[in-house]
C-alpha cells in the first residue's frame, strides 16, 4: 500500500472550527495534526488598557459554552493582583456558579454532541428519535445547570453578576430555594444517566499520557488547589509558565503546550480530574463510581464521558448543599485600593485547567493578560493519542477510518472558540 | 410540504449564539422537527451543501478566507439572518479595528506570519446582503425561537427596538442611575436582554447595541457630570458592539477630546 492522507475537513459536534489531518506512509503514520483554523480574536492583546474590571465581562466572551470558567480564572487573578481575599459567602456562591456551568457543559457534550457516536448517529437530534427518554433526560440536566447560571449570574450565557471582589448582588432566599425540587431531580436523573453511560461499548485502548488537575485537601477542585500531576508531582500555580510551555505550531491558530520537565504533552480535563481526586467527589458520585468499576487510573480517553457522568452527579450534590444553606449574608462584594502588581489564577474549567495572569497597574488598568485554555494544553497530547489510536481502526474504507479518529477527538470534547490562539479529518497517503 | 432547509455558520465568535439555539431545551426539539437541520456542525455530523432556505449566521469577517465564504453562503441561502453582536456590528473583537493589528499578532503569536488576518473584524452586512440582524452578546433565546418561528408562518419576523430603560420600568426595577448615580447605558442601548444588569445592581454594559436614534451625546454629558471620567465613558462603548457606528463616534468623540486637552 501507497502513501495517503485522511482528511476530516470539518469537525463536527465540538464547539469551534478545525480538522484533521493524517498522513500515512503504508499502514504507518507519519505526520497528524489537529487543524484549528478558528479565526484568532486577540483577547490577549485588547484587554491591554481596559480598566481591570472589564476584564470578567470581556473574557467571558472567549468562550460561549464556558464563559463561568473565564470569568472565574480572570476574577481569582486579579484578586491575587489587588491582595483581595474574599468571604466564605463569595467562595461558596462561585463554586455553586461554577456546578451551574459544570452541569450544563457536561450535559450537553454527553448528550448532544458524545453519546450519539456510541449508539450510531449524527446527532444527538436524530438519536432523540430512537432514544426519546434518554435525550429528554439528557436536556432537562442541561436546562437545569443553564437555569442556576441564569439565576446566580442573570443570563445562562456570558452571565453579568461575576464581578473582581465577589458578585454585584446576591441571591434571595426564594431564588435560592426555587431551585431546590429540580436539583433534588437532578441529582437521581444524573446518576441514571451515568448509569446508562456506563453500559456503552467502549473500545479497548489506553494511552500513556500524564494526567494533570488542580487538587485541594478539602474539596474537589474548582476554584483554587495546586497542580497535581499522575506522576505524583505538585506544581505551585505560580510556577505555571515556567512548568508549561506554549509553543506555536504553523498549522494551528492554537497554540501547543509541553511540559517542560518531561519534554512531553499532557492531559487535563473530566478524566485527569477523576484520576487524580476521586476521593474528594461526592459521596454519591464515589459510589457510583464503584459501582460501575470504574478503574483507579482510567487511561481510555473514550471513558472520559464516564468521567463528565460523575462530575455531572458531583454538582448536582454539591449545589444541592449549597442551595439548601443559609442564604448568603453581609457584603456581596470586597472593596479594593488599587495598587500595580501582577496575579495568576488557575481554576477548573469544564474541559480543564484554565490559567489567567494579569499585570495590572496603580491606576487599576491591565498592563499584560497571558490566558492559557484547556483545549490548547490538551491539542499536543490529543495529537499523540491519535498516532495510537489510528493503528486500531485504519482500514481501506477511509470515510470509517476518518469518522473513527474524529470520534476520538471528540472524546476531549475540545473547545476550540477557547483554543484559538483548534479542527476538520484529513488523511493522507503518500 | 417539504421542511425548509436550516444552516447554521459560524465565522469569528464564541459559539454563544448558536449555543443559545441548543439552550432552548424546551423547543429544540419542536423545532428540529420543523425544520431540516442540514448544516450545523456543532450539532450534527450530517453536513450538506445548499442551498438553504434559513442561514444563521453567528460571528464577524476577521480573515480573507472568511470574506469569501460569506459570499458563497449568502449565493447559497434565500434568507440570511446574523445573529449576535460579532455577525451585527463586528464583537469585541472590532476592538483591534482602530489599533495595529500586526502589533497585536506579535502580542499574541510568536510566529505571526503563520496565520492570516484582516486588519478589521467586520459585520456580515458589511459584505453581503442580510435579511435580519438578531442583535445581543449574546442573542435572547426566545428572540431566536419567535424569529425561526415567524419564518415558518411566513410572517417577517419582529424584535422590539425600544431601549432597556423601558424594560427596567416594565420590571418594577429602581432605576440604578437615579437611585444610587451609577452609569448605565440603558437609554442608548436596544431591548432584547430583558434589562438583566440593573436588577442584579449594575448599569447595562450595552451588549445589544445602539437603540434606534440614541442620544449618546446626551448620556455622555449627563454620566460625566455625575462624576464618571471620559476615559471611563469612552471605555464603556468600546465593547462587543465598539464597530456600530452610534458607539464608535461618540467614543471617538470622547477619546479626541481626552486628546486635545492633553
Amino acid at each position: 500500500m501507497g502513501n495517503r492522507t485522511i482528511k476530516v475537513e470539518t469537525l463536527t459536534r465540538v464547539e469551534g472550527e478545525g480538522g484533521l489531518y493524517i498522513r500515512l506512509s503504508g499502514d504507518a503514520v507519519t505526520e497528524v495534526r489537529l487543524e484549528i483554523y478558528e479565526p484568532p480574536r486577540l483577547f490577549e492583546a485588547l484587554l491591554r488598557g481596559r480598566p481591570l474590571e472589564d476584564t470578567p465581562d470581556i473574557t467571558a466572551r472567549i468562550c460561549g459554552i464556558c464563559p463561568v470558567a473565564y470569568q472565574m480564572s480572570s476574577v481569582h487573578a486579579l484578586e491575587a493582583a489587588l491582595g483581595v481575599t474574599v468571604s466564605p459567602e463569595i467562595r461558596r456562591l462561585r463554586r455553586l456558579l461554577y456546578c451551574g456551568e459544570w452541569i450544563e457543559s457536561h450535559g450537553l457534550h454527553m448528550h448532544l454532541l458524545h453519546a450519539p457516536d456510541f449508539l450510531g448517529f449524527d446527532s444527538g437530534l436524530e438519536m432523540a428519535k430512537q432514544f426519546p427518554d434518554e435525550v429528554n433526560r439528557g436536556l432537562r440536566l442541561k436546562k437545569h445547570g443553564n437555569q442556576l447560571v441564569d439565576m446566580l449570574g442573570g443570563r445562562a450565557i456570558h452571565p453579568v453578576n461575576v464581578c473582581v471582589g465577589g458578585f454585584y448582588r446576591f441571591p434571595k432566599r426564594k431564588e435560592l430555594q426555587k431551585l431546590i425540587p429540580d436539583f433534588e431531580w437532578g441529582l437521581e436523573a444524573a446518576v441514571e444517566t451515568t448509569r446508562w453511560i456506563a453500559r456503552f461499548e467502549f473500545p479497548d485502548f489506553k494511552t500513556d499520557c500524564e494526567y494533570i488537575a488542580l487538587s485541594h485537601p478539602d474539596e474537589y477542585p474548582m476554584n483554587e488547589g495546586v497542580m497535581k500531576t499522575s506522576s505524583g508531582d505538585l506544581v505551585d500555580v505560580s510556577n505555571y509558565e515556567s512548568e508549561f510551555e506554549e509553543r506555536q505550531v504553523p498549522h494551528s491558530t492554537a497554540l501547543h503546550a509541553i511540559r517542560k520537565s518531561t519534554g512531553r504533552p499532557y492531559l487535563l480535563g473530566p478524566l485527569a480530574r477523576v484520576n487524580l481526586n476521586r476521593e474528594k467527589l461526592s459521596p454519591t458520585a464515589q459510589k457510583i463510581a464503584d459501582e460501575i468499576g470504574l478503574e483507579s487510573l482510567c487511561r481510555n480517553p473514550h471513558k472520559a464521558i464516564i468521567a463528565r457522568g460523575l462530575e455531572l452527579i458531583h454538582a448536582f450534590e454539591e449545589a444541592l448543599m449549597i442551595l439548601r444553606d443559609e442564604p448568603p449574608k453581609g457584603k456581596s462584594r470586597e472593596s479594593y485600593e488599587y495598587q500595580a502588581g501582577t496575579g495568576m489564577s488557575a481554576t477548573e474549567a469544564p474541559r480543564g485547567t484554565l490559567f489567567h495572569r494579569y499585570v495590572v497597574d496603580k491606576n487599576g488598568k491591565i498592563i499584560e493578560a497571558c490566558i492559557i485554555p484547556p483545549t490548547s494544553q490538551n491539542q499536543a497530547q490529543i495529537e499523540a493519542d491519535l498516532k495510537r489510536w489510528i493503528k486500531h481502526v485504519i482500514s481501506d474504507n477511509e470515510q470509517e477510518t476518518a469518522r473513527k479518529c474524529e470520534n476520538l477527538v471528540r472524546a476531549y470534547d475540545p473547545c476550540i472558540s477557547c483554543s484559538t490562539h483548534f479542527l476538520k479529518v484529513k488523511i493522507e497517503r503518500t | 410540504m417539504e421542511k425548509p432547509k436550516l444552516g447554521v455558520f459560524k465565522f469569528a465568535s464564541c459559539d454563544g449564539c448558536q449555543l443559545s439555539l441548543l439552550d432552548a431545551e424546551d423547543q429544540l426539539l419542536a423545532v428540529a422537527g420543523a425544520v431540516d437541520i442540514v448544516h450545523f456542525p456543532e450539532a450534527s455530523s450530517r453536513i450538506e451543501s445548499g442551498p438553504y432556505d434559513i442561514a444563521l449566521i453567528e460571528g464577524s469577517i476577521t480573515t480573507p478566507h472568511d470574506a469569501e465564504r460569506i459570499q458563497q453562503i449568502r449565493r447559497d441561502s434565500k434568507f440570511l439572518m446574523t445573529i449576535g453582536a460579532c455577525a451585527t456590528a463586528g464583537g469585541i473583537q472590532a476592538l483591534r479595528n482602530g489599533a495595529d493589528t500586526d502589533e497585536f499578532m506579535r502580542a499574541v503569536y510568536a510566529t505571526p506570519e503563520y496565520i492570516q488576518v484582516l486588519n478589521k473584524s467586520t459585520p456580515i452586512a458589511e459584505h453581503v446582503k442580510v435579511d435580519f440582524e438578531l442583535r445581543g452578546c449574546p442573542i435572547n433565546q426566545y428572540q431566536l425561537i419567535e424569529v425561526i418561528q415567524s419564518l415558518l408562518a411566513g410572517r417577517n419576523p419582529r424584535t422590539p427596538k425600544h431601549s432597556v430603560c423601558l424594560d427596567c420600568k416594565r420590571r418594577g426595577t429602581v432605576c440604578v442611575t437615579v437611585a444610587q448615580g451609577t452609569a448605565c447605558l440603558g437609554p442608548v442601548t436596544q431591548s432584547g436582554c430583558e434589562a438583566i444588569c440593573p436588577s442584579y445592581n449594575r448599569g447595562c454594559y450595552g451588549c445589544y447595541g445602539p437603540a434606534p436614534q440614541p442620544n449618546l451625546v446626551s448620556l455622555s454629558t449627563h454620566s460625566l457630570k455625575e462624576g464618571t471620567s471620559p476615559a471611563e465613558m469612552a471605555h464603556s462603548l468600546q465593547n462587543f458592539n465598539v464597530h456600530a457606528p452610534a458607539f464608535h463616534n461618540e467614543s471617538q468623540r470622547l477619546t479626541d477630546q481626552i486628546e486635545e486637552q492633553n
